[in-house]
């Protein structure tokens, strides 16, 4: 028995429509080099993914459609659910969140396909080593991503605690549940003669000891690390879910899973990687290390802020940017949390019908998620190309009359620049000092996630503007109003 | 066991050939789209909801089923609701020159 299309269709029509999937899949990543284009590509990959969705369900045997039609409508309905009433500051932990289901439901098809095939195959065969195989590394992945992915989802959200913790009692745990897994797998493949001659066969248990441990793996990877390193610990739990579905097409023998799997698994780790290169960062360090502990230097500097700081007011900032020619904003996790950049972008879009040149520059890590300040401000109407990126920004600050810096704190610390052995000690930062006057807005002088003093707002040009970053940029937008009419 | 390892081979030409094609494209891709373009690949990493599929709509047993039905909702979540994230992110860039 086979599905309406199987029946009509020579078994080569099933493996062409994959391929056609994956072409759509490809140019719909490669509309996604241009954001003119981007809308488009999305578009074009869902339709690949309705195609293969489609396809699948109507070629293959399907004993049961109403379970399948209910899962479907299910998981339809709470996917759109989710997307529509997501807030925008809550972006970052909806994307780990529904990262995480897809590699569970990665772990569980392999699951599943191991229930099955054993189901069909009498007593004395033994499961093909490239099913095992394949079967107990997407258990692996698959589990890690889903649980990894809901403690950085309840992080971002603040329902687990966000400060890094690095403990040797975490390490031995973490090594001792890999070790389970991996022997948990181990006995999966091999399939030795169970003990007791039980009549179960003894590598479907194994799968789920697999997937148990490799669960609170995945768990206790997470746990330790601190918010701000979330950026990197999305992109590569990404990049697990991509190679998860990559493993489970390995155990089907599905091409289309491996091509699509693929494909995010390479995107998730070129992102990974690029976090990682713009803190100056191995990814071993951000996950296993939490941060490099301060040399004690930071205590020396404990008073550098003392009858230094310079505090400003609205107004004054008002009559600065009246006369500048140039400014720069840098937005950091500040303006997220405050919900700034509607009034964030109100202002620059007065400054440039006043004829200010004016642009944001964007730390690759600012924020939670990669490129989550350009989300940002897209969303409040923010022209893509006011957005610049730090080695585009960063020759143009000796030019810029005002710069300023809206609820960012380590990407623009100058102590980065210095090989003084601190945390972000050869961390590429936003040269922001370079500018003549640099306004920093924030609710206090209290450190960074870095945890170490910025020298930034001791410095002579440096103003300091306290107070929540939406409010205080609203106060601008009416002040400039005024003194502009 | 012969075509079963020249099966695996073509499925592995595959990977490798994928990944070639994923890291050429995705690093063109700008700062700016990033997060879209991580909400993007993740709706495609649902597509383990084709696995999903066959295992839920073929399961012979109770279990399988159970376990295919659950990995359906949970692909499905997945996959529509990154795509509609995206999109409606997506939306949201404005300036490209139209």
């Amino acid at each position: 028995m086979a599905g309406i299309l199987a029946q009509n269709l020579p078994d080569a029509a099933l493996q062409f429509l994959y391929l056609v999937a994956g072409v759509l899949f490809i140019q719909g990543l490669r509309d996604m080099t241009h954001p003119r284009t981007a809308t488009r590509g999305n578009q074009i990959s869902a339709g690949g993914m309705f195609l293969a969705v489609i396809v699948t369900a109507l070629w293959f045997d399907i004993l049961s459609p109403l379970v399948l039609a209910a899962a479907l409508l299910i998981g339809g309905g709470v996917g759109v659910w989710l997307a529509v009433t997501v807030e925008t500051t809550e972006m970052p932990q909806l994307v780990g969140l529904f990262n995480g289901f897809g590699g569970g439901a990665s772990a569980l098809v392999a699951g599943a396909e191991l229930v099955d095939t054993f189901n069909g195959a009498t007593a004395v065969t033994t499961l093909p080593v490239s099913l095992t195989a394949t079967a107990a590394i997407a258990g692996i992945i698959g589990s890690v991503t889903f649980w990894g992915s809901l403690v950085a989802a309840g992080k971002l959200q603040g329902i687990v605690g966000g400060s890094p913790v690095s403990t040797n009692v975490g390490h031995v745990i973490k090594v001792l549940f890999l070790g389970a897994a991996v022997i948990a797998g181990l006995v999966l493949v091999i399939q030795p003669e169970m003990v007791g001659n039980s009549p179960i066969a003894p590598w479907i248990p194994s799968y789920w000891v697999l997937v148990g441990a490799a669960s609170i793996l995945g768990i206790f990877l997470v746990f330790p690390i601190g918010g701000a390193d979330m950026p990197v610990v999305i992109a590569l739990l990404n990049s697990y879910s991509g190679l998860a579905a990559a493993t489970t097409g390995f155990v089907l023998g599905n091409t289309a899973l491996i091509v699509a799997g693929t494909l995010v698994g390479a995107s998730g780790l070129i992102l990974t990687v690029i976090m990682c290169e713009s803190m100056n960062r191995s990814l071993t360090n951000v996950l296993f290390g939490g941060l490099g502990t301060d040399d004690g230097e930071s205590k020396d500097m404990e008073g550098i802020y003392e009858g230094q700081i310079q505090e400003t007011s609205p107004e004054e900032v008002v009559m600065l940017l009246e006369t500048a020619d140039r400014a720069v904003v840098v937005p950091g996790y500040g303006m997220a949390v405050a919900q700034a950049q509607h009034a964030v972008a109100e202002l620059i879009e007065l400054l440039d019908e006043h004829g200010v040149d004016v642009e944001f520059g964007i730390h690759p890590v600012a924020g939670r998620m990669p490129g989550h300040m350009n989300a940002l401000l897209a969303e409040a109407d923010v022209p893509y190309d006011k957005m610049r990126e730090l080695e585009e920004v960063n020759p143009t600050f000796s030019q810029t009359d005002v710069a300023i810096v809206c609820g960012a704190n380590d990407v623009v610390n100058p102590r980065a620049n210095e090989e003084d052995g601190s945390p972000i000690s050869g961390m590429p930062v936003l040269n922001v000092a370079e500018a003549n006057t640099v306004i920093v807005n924030k609710r206090s002088l209290s450190p960074g996630f870095s945890g170490i003093p910025n020298p930034l707002f001791a410095r002579d040009n440096t103003s300091m503007l306290f107070g929540d970053a939406k409010e205080s940029m609203q106060e601008l937008v009416n002040d400039y109003k005024e003194a502009t009419d | 066991m012969a075509t079963e390892l020249s099966a695996f081979i073509t499925n592995l030409t595959l990977f490798v050939l994928a990944a070639f094609v994923g890291y050429e494209i995705i690093t063109k891709i700008p700062t700016n789209l990033h997060t879209p373009l991580m909400s993007g690949a993740n709706a495609i990493s649902g597509i383990t909801l084709l696995g999903s599929v066959v295992v839920a709509g073929s399961g012979s047993t109770t279990l399988a089923t159970v376990l295919g039905f659950l990995a359906v909702v949970m692909a499905t979540i997945n996959v529509v609701g990154g795509y509609l994230v995206s999109h409606f992110m997506l939306n949201q860039f404005r300036g490209g020159g139209n």
